[in-house]
């Protein structure tokens, strides 16, 4: 019965957005949306929003890093319902040379650190985020630790105390 | 400290000099500020309690201001963004002073080869211990402690003076 459910999901997906849901599968019973990422703010306002829907917990959000694939990187969201008891997982690739997608703060406001952190690690830049500055390293720190070709043995410069 | 001990029955009198006279002061008044911020802090812990008890050699009195302490003991894990504080904690200590660097992790990052462990204090601080260990017994730090009281009796150099090392 919950997989009838869950499957609901992706199909009003698909039939709402249609070409800006690039692929969908459920493995293991988790539902799994590959977007556009032109319209990852309308798709995840329709995905709070819908009355069947109503994702209103922002569980994550993350980055990867596909070092070698074009579009390089990936943010991927996790989607929860208090009402409706349910998850999705929506991703949305973003290209190397412009690694830009548009803030969900709009959506959920409790977006807004993890968007901090994966601008911090990965260097994917969401668009009008108020604060977008990082979140666990600190401000002189050089490049973006966690991409795959950040080099292991790089040193940071040692910064002083503030004056 | 080179003292004359006076033979038995005679007035009581010793010579010496008054920096060995200070020195000797000073070695039985170690203040040390223990800058814990990993697993040896609890070794630090264990060397300061009962069992181990490192009041023995005259260094119990732990600082939890660095203006009142004399030895800096870092033990445990420093990373870039930690370690302005930790030198400003130096800074804020008052000469003379010392700096025991505990542990892997203190002395050359440890395990921790990665983006944002500083590998080693020494990077930014003047060590003048440092005890190997992952973490080290109480009795790596005990042994710390004598070192600096050895220092102090033999009038070496601390490790600030040559500070910053040139190659």
């Amino acid at each position: 019965m919950t997989e009838g459910i869950k499957s609901v999901v992706l199909a009003k997906l698909g039939e709402r957005f249609g070409d800006a849901i690039v692929a969908t599968h459920s493995d293991f019973g988790d539902d799994t949306a590959v977007v556009r990422r032109e319209q990852i703010v309308e798709i995840c306002t329709f995905l709070r929003d819908d009355p069947a829907l109503r994702f209103d917990m922002a569980m994550d959000l993350t980055g990867v890093d596909y070092l070698g694939e074009e579009p390089r990187f990936e943010v991927v969201y996790h989607l929860y319902s208090l009402e409706k008891k349910h998850r999705v997982r929506i991703k949305a690739r973003v290209p190397e040379d412009d690694p830009t997608i548009d803030s969900v703060i709009p959506v959920w406001v409790g977006m807004d650190w993890y968007e901090r952190e994966a601008y911090d690690m990965y260097g994917i830049v969401f668009r009008g985020h108020p604060n977008l500055k990082r979140i666990l390293m600190y401000e002189s720190f050089v490049g973006h630790p966690l991409r795959k070709d950040y080099p292991k043995a790089k040193r940071q410069p040692t910064i002083g105390p503030e004056e | 400290m080179a003292v004359e001990r006076p033979q038995p029955g005679s007035p009581g009198y010793a010579l010496t000099t008054l920096e060995s006279l200070v020195a000797w002061g000073r070695k039985y008044s170690l203040y040390p500020f223990t800058f814990a911020t990993a697993c040896c802090g609890i070794e630090v812990m264990g060397g300061f309690g009962t069992h181990y008890d490192l009041s023995r050699f005259g260094a119990e009195v732990v600082r939890f201001s660095p203006r009142q302490a004399d030895v800096l003991l870092v033990a445990g894990t420093i990373n870039y963004k930690m370690a302005p504080v930790l030198k400003r904690i130096y800074e804020q200590m008052l000469e003379p002073k010392w700096v025991v660097a505990m542990g892997a992790c203190a002395a050359s990052g440890g395990f921790y080869n990665n983006y944002t462990v500083l590998q080693g204090i020494d990077k930014i601080l003047p060590v003048d211990v440092y005890i190997p260990g992952c973490p080290p017994n109480p009795e790596g730090m005990i042994d710390a402690v004598v070192q600096i009281q050895k220092m102090l009796e033999t009038g070496a150099p601390r490790a600030a003076e040559r500070w910053p090392i040139k190659a």
